[in-house]
């Protein structure tokens, strides 16, 4: 029986992107996916004849280009388009824009508060000085703080020595923004409440937390430490939609040699002795292979695809530990038409830009409180955009996608499972909020695909539905990502390995949990990775 | 659901604000007499304003600064109105000169900093009154000028928009004003300034300037923008008055040996590597600096770095041989160590001279100011030629104009 070189469980983008890479190393690899499509969270799928939908993730910022460059993506069809900012649309009929010009930005900002409007440029600051700072690290291997090994020790001063080289006032920053709320952040720079609200998305989005729970400053730096050709921070879209991220990667294995196999759903692990030797599918169907490595997250794969008794305690006890929270979910709209915001001038940049209605924090505070109590959010907070104003691939002219991302959504609803009547509910919730600002929005609603935590686990396989595989906050982060003393891609199991984003440097589509796996797996393999890009220069 | 917008658009200003983004560079109150004059369409974005390259020849716009009298926009400069009983000790405070020793009717160039003692931005304090001030730079510091107003009886508020500002630079300036019927203009000396009638309203002339020439800055309501400008041009008619753009204003200054923010320096609110920033001793500032006024903001971070010797950089003028500018060369010691930047450069045509403004790592430029050396990568018919050119430190400005202080005023 074949064994395979390495295998890899899940076809999401770290499992393609690790994949690849080992590949185009020599290896002879197979991808195994459950689903009859890849892709996992970043996918494309017309459920409705003539629409695209970007059915989990929808906008590409993180994805690093140091990745799509070494795997050719573009010469596979990934193009990614920059986008206008976006708009927080206010209660009293008004909105407040974010403009890619910086004195339109400023202008905009002016009109609700000139202090703010001048705050910005320090704040900017601040905010690039920390991405500067955290950048390099997304491409290398967090250190492990209780190892000697020469590696390890030169990993540490390399952290230790960028640190030190931060001014007093950087460090004391540094720290704060990685330990403090959103809210309290940004009440250093600004005091009207829209301008903090329009900022205080980016600390909330995925996450289980509210803008007042200390850690979300860090995940607001984690949503701008990305970049669209050199232009950090700015966010764009992958031309065809999300999917197209994971169709150009599983182009480009296969074009280098290897092997997919969807509606392959991996039952467990084959052990033997202690040593992963391939996988069972649910069919029962043994496949196997040198070395496994899971693209599912840290819970689903030792939880789940292993059996417990392979596994040391205290692993095991941090596995069960982990914070996997479902926070989020999807509705995706298939639109007859444009629709129409009064609140917005009819030519207005923001109709092509991400739009929100939640117009202060204490409103997504609130909406995060339903969370706590097993709710979803009465008042919810909405990422959407309509991506069709700049792709023409993904709807029929004059027709649009609109891309929802919603937040709160628990993972059981008061203790108990998600109902159909449950996901009606929470749909309403959305469709509803947007219908307050666009009149005869529902009348233009052709489709609609609506995802709760439920869908988003059971057909991505993300425990809870979490979109990070593993809240972002400080504790589960560089060494400690998931599990302190397995934040190098390795697990207790030899020849089992993790390249999902539940490992450094975390979640989003930036495909650096599985590229750094597979510079790991082929240092143990002793083999070269002269393939592999070293991260592009801070400078 | 607590989300009830009230979906018809409010009339209120806020609303009306809106349409801003449809003109994403605006237009200066002065801006149509500008754009009827803007032969080249030579357009670049001071802070958010379509401002003028050149309007018709950058080199000849040059010589009507130094030979006739130029008339330059300065309106997107920043500028806040800050007024109140404390308004002095306030401004004491915040900015680096002794503000008590600014009388009425004076104006300093000054500078302020953060609490460690970095650069936020250097311009020009105009004290109008006992009791109020006005402060133009060319950034923005309302979060900085609204928290350190903490304590004090003043306000401070942003007014660049509302008040438009010309520079009317050269040799006929002062003759010009006194033909537009300034009368007393001949009065000011140099930094002083006073209001004149103009319009129904007032206009602010001070006798200040950033070409090191004769010169006057006139500061007036934006709806009054246009008659003033055209009150200038007539009375300017037979003395050679021309309207300029940047490219001619900015040799200008840089003969008079002045620093602009961004360029020759980073504002410490911009500098995103932390090596960047940089005390006032190190930008050729340290002379604003009065070490016996009371606190100001820096001040013990600007003294320890004195007495510690931590100061790392210097700003100097430099003479370089030759004619070729030596814009943005690297400079050396010795021709093989690194040792600085330069930031401006140009051949001067008052000097005769090869000028430069450089930053240098001391103690090049501080203690040792022999054996420097440019770098010059000049482009010609693409292909660099590279030029190893000796630098000498030289005092600024690199000009000096009696007609600049003379008193009473010249007529050219």
């Amino acid at each position: 029986m074949k064994a395979w070189d390495a295998i890899v469980i899940g076809g999401g983008h770290n499992g393609l992107v690790n994949a690849c890479y080992l590949q185009r190393a020599g290896l002879d690899v197979l991808v195994v996916e459950k689903n009859d499509w890849v892709g996992g969270a970043a996918t494309s799928r017309e459920l409705t004849p003539g629409f695209l939908y970007s059915n989990c993730s929808y906008v590409c910022s993180l994805f690093r280009p140091e990745i799509m460059r070494d795997l050719e993506l573009p010469r596979f069809g990934l193009q990614v388009i920059s986008y206008e900012g976006g708009a927080v649309f206010t209660r009293d009929g008004d909105y407040l824009a974010n403009y890619r010009d910086h004195d339109a930005h400023r202008r905009e900002f002016a009109r609700f508060s000139k202090r703010d409007a001048e705050a910005y440029d320090r704040y900017s600051r601040d905010v690039t000085r920390q991405c500067r700072f955290i950048q390099p690290l997304l491409m290398r291997t967090a250190p492990d703080p209780t190892s000697f090994r020469p590696r390890d020790v030169g990993e540490l001063l390399y952290l230790g020595k960028k640190f030190a080289g931060l001014s007093a006032e950087e460090m004391a920053l540094t720290l704060r923004f990685w330990t403090m709320s959103i809210s309290d952040f940004l009440d250093e720079y600004f005091e009207t409440d829209v301008i903090k609200a329009n900022f205080a998305l980016s600390g909330i989005i995925g996450t289980a937390l509210g803008p007042m729970s200390p850690g979300t400053a860090y995940v607001l730096l984690h949503h701008y430490m990305g970049e669209v050709d050199g232009s950090v921070g700015a966010w764009g879209y992958a031309r065809g939609g999300m999917g197209a991220v994971t169709k150009a990667l599983a182009a480009s294995f296969k074009a280098s040699g290897g092997t997919i196999r969807t509606g392959a759903e991996v039952d467990h692990v084959l052990i033997r002795k202690g040593k992963a030797k391939g996988v069972v599918l649910a069919g029962g169907e043994e496949i196997h292979g040198k070395l496994v490595i899971s693209n599912a997250d840290v819970k689903r794969t030792f939880l789940k695809l292993v059996e417990e008794k392979e596994l040391p305690d205290i692993f095991l006890r941090h596995v069960r530990n982990f914070k996997i929270r479902g926070s989020s979910g999807k509705v995706n709209i298939a639109l007859d038409s444009l629709p129409e915001f009064p609140a917005l001038p009819k030519d207005s940049p923001v109709y092509r830009a991400d739009m929100h209605f939640t117009d202060s924090i204490e409103r997504m505070e609130r909406a995060y409180d339903d969370w706590k109590a097993g709710r979803w959010s009465a008042d919810p907070f909405l990422d959407m955009m309509i991506p069709t104003t700049l792709d023409p691939t993904m709807a029929p002219p004059g027709k649009h996608f609109m891309s929802c991302f919603v937040q709160y959504a628990p993972p059981k609803i008061g203790g108990r499972d998600w109902t159909e009547a449950d996901r009606d509910g929470f749909a309403e919730s959305v469709i509803a909020q947007i219908a307050d600002y666009s009149p005869g929005f529902r009348d233009r609603i052709v489709h609609m695909e609506v995802r709760t935590p439920r869908e988003i686990e059971a057909e991505v396989g993300l425990t809870e539905g979490n979109i990070f595989q593993g809240e972002l906050t400080f504790d589960q982060l560089v060494f400690n990502r998931p599990v302190p003393g397995y934040a190098q891609y390795r697990s207790p199991l030899s020849g089992l390995y993790m390249c999902g984003s539940s490992t450094h440097p975390g979640g989003g589509v930036m495909g650096a949990p599985g590229r750094n796996a597979a510079a790991e797996i082929l240092r143990d393999l002793a083999k070269p990775t002269l393939h592999m890009s070293p991260a592009h220069d801070v400078i | 659901m607590n989300h009830h917008p009230t979906i018809k658009p409010s009339a209120d200003t806020r609303t009306l604000a809106q349409s801003h983004f449809r003109t994403l560079r605006m237009g200066t109150p002065f801006q149509p007499r500008i754009d009827a004059l803007a032969l080249t369409n030579d357009w670049y974005n001071w802070a958010g304003y379509r401002a003028p390259h050149s309007l018709w020849d950058e080199e000849l716009e040059y010589f009507a600064i130094r030979s006739q009298a130029a008339l330059f926009d300065i309106s997107p400069m920043t500028k806040y109105r800050i007024e109140g009983p404390d308004a002095e000790a306030y401004l004491d405070r915040v900015t680096l000169r002794d503000v008590t020793k600014l009388k009425p009717g004076r104006v300093h160039y000054t500078a302020w900093c953060d609490d460690e003692g970095f650069v936020l931005d250097d311009g020009t304090l105009f004290r109008l009154s006992p009791t109020r001030f006005r402060l133009c730079s060319q950034e923005r510091h309302l979060p900085w000028l609204l928290d350190s107003a903490i304590g004090y009886q003043v306000s401070v508020e942003e007014e660049t928009e509302a008040v438009a500002g010309l520079a009317l630079q050269g040799p006929t300036s002062f003759a010009i004003l006194r033909e537009a019927g300034f009368a007393g203009v001949e009065r000011l000396k140099i930094f002083d300034v006073a209001e004149f009638a103009h319009d129904d309203a007032a206009v602010t002339i001070s006798r200040t300037g950033f070409t090191g020439d004769l010169g006057y800055e006139l500061f007036v309501p934006a709806d009054k923008a246009l008659s003033l400008w055209d009150r200038l041009m007539a009375a300017g008619e037979l003395r050679g008055i021309r309207a300029i753009g940047y490219t001619a204003l900015n040799r200008a200054r840089l003969e008079a040996g002045l620093i602009v923010a961004n360029a020759d320096f980073i504002a410490a609110e911009h500098a995103i590597r932390a090596d960047r920033l940089r005390m006032p001793d190190e930008i050729g500032l340290g002379f604003m600096i009065d070490p016996d006024k009371g606190h100001f903001n820096g001040r013990r971070a600007i003294l320890e770095a004195r007495t510690k010797k931590k100061l790392r950089h210097v700003l100097v003028g430099l003479e370089i041989e030759g004619n070729i500018p030596a814009e943005h060369a690297i400079v050396y010691y010795k021709k093989s160590r690194e040792v600085g930047l330069v930031s401006a450069a140009m051949w001067s045509p008052m000097a005769k001279r090869n000028i430069a403004l450089a930053s240098l790592q001391r103690p090049c430029g501080d203690t040792i100011v022999d054996d420097l050396w440019v770098e010059i990568y000049a482009m010609r018919e693409l292909q660099y030629q590279k030029l190893m050119k000796k630098a000498k430190v030289v005092p600024r400005p690199f000009i000096k104009l009696d007609r600049r202080t003379a008193n009473p005023p010249a007529d050219f």
